[in-house]
């Protein structure tokens, strides 16, 4: 059978090897392509921090150029956010959400797909500014009038638009395609209430998601236009005010950072049950509360710019609805530790990592509070206080539950143990060496070491904590390193994990490890919260016989496709084009086209 | 050949009535009657040079009345399940709150 | 042709709340991009009567051929959800006449952007110096210059374009990136028509192919409802900075 409209090519019904992972649309493949993908941005992002830890460590130090400086610490920023949490999350989200939620797939399959290639097409067009000899060099966030083509007349922050609008693509397609996954293809019993807290976590970020991506696109095309164009969005000889930068790109930021953060919450509220054999405390309590500051996260965006010169009153009611937004926040830390409160614990790794954010997300915190009160952080601004605060609840927060997502549902998408051992040693490396490397930053900071600088005098009194951070830093590094050593040696050949080897509470621990193609040979029928468990358990009453939907005898699964990554492709060429050659922009704008018509085109599931 | 595979990839788009009743023809056609007099109004209005300000609500409201029929009938948002309704709305009242926010910021409240 | 399966079955699969996947995938994605015009919006009201020179919007904007061009676009969503309503009643004709209607209606609406796009890049401006008349604030800065001893007429091309002032910035990128949303709505829309043409193409059981693109066709049509509220008719009111 043909797809259309170009005959020629035949849709792909069996394919193997390498051409299986590039038509794919099964879910679980296109989160390992996320998690791998995203891994080894990563690690990439963590390269471009030891580069400037290695030139702070010493006073005058002249390892890095001021220019090249610059640009690491924009890369590092925009690395880190965008190619490796945000996509580390939705390497999970791939993989875990149809699981726990009784489905087969997501709702949009190939939609799926294409949002992974269209993020592969982000990290390319990012990263390889290193290679064109300019990577974007104003920070991660890029204020104007710094950003303008009078100031910074390279090609880096074109890349840096344009590899942003290609990545905001890709997170609108797969956020889109969560919402309606999670609305719309519950088991039958699944009410929202009996959904597990990892899946609510990501419907209320998709949510947020879809809602904030689309100010940044504007402001993006608003600064591609002044720079190409010649337009006066931000250009002060015009009346502009350059400040309008900061106002867009920070209501989309802060609602951003808060995407950041919940997945690892919900990854949180996973293991902390599980390895507590107790249920979550306060199940409708901690939803509400993600609820609560996904919504208020969309107040408090000025915080950023108290330095700015907005005024009293504007300082005042965003000082107010930043501290306020800490309420729900503590909710949550409450309700966890109360998870834990006369548990039946168990000290595994995935444990570890979820107690260990407990503590560094909560001292991330508490610097947070710190900086809500717009006259403290007057002093707090632009210095490294603000690192240290945004480090432990980035680091000590979101890959901290990161982490321990991958080693919690390392067995399940492994079919493997890791070695557990290790995985100990692994965690206290990590945890010891991310605080040595950014709690003296709070001191520094306070001492008014300002940020983004190169390098500073021996005189200033920094010099012994910054060598302290660059030591922790190199822990960092190693303990990394385990982690990859562990999960690559156990992948290959540790020891074959059972279906369910925490005796934990949700669906996805019901069917093997990893899951068959097919996920579940019949759609469960679910009549709680934590109904795994409950089956395990035996505190169900008499089941109508499981069998869901009715589905007898064959299970039909959506058919591989390439159209997915031929409109990605499309889009990666036209990136180019737009920083380079407009014509070639045109090209890419064609392919692209062709993409979407194919796919349009192309049935949903070829009849043999 | 592949009209039927075409044909059946759009097969998936079948859906049945879960919408209730659709208007008709003749209540599409009021509607846009209705628009065009409330842009008519909007026009004409807009010579009243004594209203001053006042011209703010009364266009607010006229656009406002041409927005929520576009939306209720062409749209059908009044007949179909409230869960559309939700995933809009939600998005259409955080538009309006950052806009009236950013206003807020850069004319009431800006410290020259 | 396999017969119309029933009610909201993806593929054989019950949906939880009955509704359609592609159907709350549009109407997710229209609340996201009410987002996207209120930026844009956002900006244009930031920065409106902050425009240090050139042309303001009283001098370049006509109301009377904005109001024709708006009643084009509301009669297109009439024709919209007239080729809708044509085919669940199984007018394939009917559909094909609504639907290239509504195509007609979108490119002229297009049209007229284009023709004011022009006329605001080459706007002209002339005045006479012995009787001047009414002029505008732009207007009386150019007589205040220009308008010296023993000249009687001033005569000039004050284009009004993306990189002259505030206003021009804000407006072309507001209007232009709305024209491009009706652009790619006119091409779906056009291709639904062509698509009629074709045996079994467009037919009453998978009228949720027309369902999504009017969806998208009227939203179109809403934003530009504000636009021309907020925009146009703000824009020229006496009170109003200019």
């Amino acid at each position: 059978m043909t797809t259309l409209p170009i005959p020629m090519i035949k849709r792909p019904l069996h394919p193997t090897g390498i051409w299986n992972w590039i038509t794919t649309i099964d879910h679980k493949k296109i989160g390992i392509l996320y998690g791998a993908t995203a891994f080894i941005n990563f690690l990439i992002g963590g390269i471009e921090a030891i580069l400037i830890r290695a030139q702070l460590s010493g006073s005058n130090a002249d390892i890095i150029t001021p220019e090249v400086y610059n640009q690491l610490f924009t890369m590092h920023g925009t690395t880190m956010i965008f190619l490796a949490i945000m996509p580390l999350s939705a390497a999970f989200f791939n993989y875990i959400i149809p699981l726990q939620i009784g489905a087969r797939d997501v709702a949009f399959p190939r939609l799926n797909a294409f949002s992974y290639w269209a993020f592969l097409a982000g990290t390319i067009i990012l990263h390889s500014s290193w290679l064109f000899g300019e990577a974007p060099n104003s920070g991660w966030f890029s204020y104007a009038p710094l950003t303008s083509i009078a100031y910074n007349p390279g090609h880096g922050m074109d890349f840096w638009i344009v590899g942003l609008q290609v990545l905001g693509i890709a997170s609108l397609a797969a956020s889109f395609n969560f919402v309606v996954t999670i609305i719309n293809m519950r088991a039958p019993g699944m009410s929202l209430m009996k959904m597990p807290l990892f899946t609510w976590m990501t419907f209320i970020t998709a949510i947020l998601l879809v809602l904030a991506f689309p100010v940044i696109t504007v402001a993006l095309i608003e600064l591609m236009f002044d720079r190409s164009f010649g337009t006066n969005f931000f250009f002060a000889p015009a009346g502009a005010d350059p400040v309008l930068w900061q106002h867009l790109f920070w209501v989309f930021g802060h609602p951003e950072v808060y995407i950041l953060i919940l997945p690892a919450m919900g990854i949180v509220s996973e293991i902390l049950p599980t390895f507590s054999k107790k249920p979550l405390f306060g199940y409708s309590t901690v939803i509400l509360a993600g609820a609560i500051i996904a919504f208020m996260g969309w107040l408090v965006w000025s915080h950023h710019m108290f330095t700015v010169g907005l005024g009293p009153i504007p300082n005042s009611v965003f000082t107010i609805t930043t501290m306020a937004i800490a309420i729900p926040t503590g909710i949550k830390i409450f309700n966890w530790i109360f998870t834990m409160w006369k548990g039946s614990i168990t000290f595994s790794t995935p444990m570890l990592y979820a107690i260990g954010f407990i503590v560094t997300f909560t001292i991330g915190g508490i610097s947070g509070v710190m900086h809500a009160m717009s006259s403290s952080d007057a002093q707090q601004q632009d210095t490294y206080f603000i690192v240290a605060h945004f480090h432990y609840v980035l680091f000590g927060g979101a890959i901290m539950g990161i982490f321990g997502g991958l080693y919690y549902w390392f067995p399940k998408f492994a079919g493997r143990m890791f070695n557990e051992k290790m995985g100990k040693i692994q965690f206290w490396l990590l945890f010891i060496g991310q605080n040595i490397t950014f709690f003296p930053m709070h001191f520094v900071g306070m001492d008014g070491m300002p940020r983004r600088i190169y390098t500073y005098s021996s005189e200033m009194g920094w010099t012994a904590l910054n060598a302290l951070e660059t030591a922790g830093s190199i822990l960092v590094v190693i303990s990394v390193a385990l982690f990859l050593y562990n999960i690559v040696k156990s992948w290959r050949s540790g020891e074959k994990a059972p279906d369910d080897p925490w005796d934990a509470r949700t669906l996805e621990w019901s069917i093997s490890s990893p899951p068959p193609e097919y996920n579940f040979k019949e759609i469960p029928e679910v009549q709680t919260v934590d109904d795994w468990w409950a089956k395990k358990r035996g505190l169900l009453g008499e089941q109508a016989p499981s069998g869901g939907s009715g589905e007898k005898g064959e299970i039909h699964l959506p058919q591989p496709s390439f159209w997915p990554l031929v409109t990605a492709i499309g889009i990666f060429i036209g990136g180019y084009g737009l920083i380079y050659s407009y014509p070639a922009a045109i090209v890419g704008l064609a392919i692209m086209m062709i993409g979407v018509y194919s796919w349009s085109f192309e049935p949903v599931n070829d009849p043999d | 050949m592949a009209t039927e595979n075409i044909n059946k990839a759009l097969d998936s788009n079948i859906v049945h009535t879960t919408h209730s009743e659709h208007p008709s023809a003749a209540t599409y056609f009021k509607v846009a009657m209705a628009l065009c007099l409330l842009t008519g109004l909007e026009v004409v209005v807009f010579f009243f040079e004594w209203l001053s300000y006042g011209i703010i609500p009364v266009l607010a409201i006229l656009s406002v009345a041409k927005f929520a029929l576009v939306i209720m009938f062409y749209m059908h948002l009044k007949f179909d399940n409230n869960l559309f309704s939700t995933l809009f709305l939600t998005g259409l009242f955080l538009a309006i709150g950052v806009t009236f926010a950013l206003m807020a910021l850069f004319r009431w409240f800006h410290v020259a | 042709m396999a017969e119309a399966t029933v009610s909201n079955h993806e593929g054989g699969h019950q949906t939880t709340t009955g509704l359609n996947h592609r159907k709350m995938l549009m109407w997710v994605f229209l609340g996201s991009d009410c987002m996207f015009f209120a930026t844009l919006i956002a900006t244009y009201l930031v920065y409106k009567g902050k425009s240090l020179s050139g042309p303001m919007p009283i001098d370049v904007f006509s109301i009377p051929v904005t109001t024709v061009s708006t009643f084009v676009l509301l009669m297109s969503s009439m024709s919209m959800v007239l080729a809708y309503s044509a085919l669940r009643k199984g007018s394939l004709k009917g559909y094909r006449t609504w639907m290239i209607s509504t195509v007609i209606l979108g490119s002229t609406f297009l049209g007229f952007q284009t023709f004011e796009f022009y006329e605001f890049a080459n706007h002209h401006v002339h005045i006479d110096c012995i009787n001047p008349g009414e002029l505008t604030d732009y207007e009386q800065g150019l007589f205040d210059k220009n308008c010296t001893e023993g000249v009687d007429h001033y005569d000039a091309q004050h284009g009004l374009t993306p990189k002259t002032n505030l206003f021009g910035t804000t407006f072309f990128v507001l209007t232009g990136l709305h024209g491009t949303h009706v652009t790619i709505g006119v091409i779906w829309l056009m291709s639904l028509f062509l698509y009629s043409f074709k045996k079994g193409g467009v037919t009453p059981e998978r009228d949720l192919d027309t369902d999504l693109a009017a969806l998208y066709w009227h939203f179109v049509d809403i934003v530009w409802i504000v636009i021309f509220a907020v925009v146009y008719l703000f824009g020229v009111f006496e009170g109003f900075p200019t």
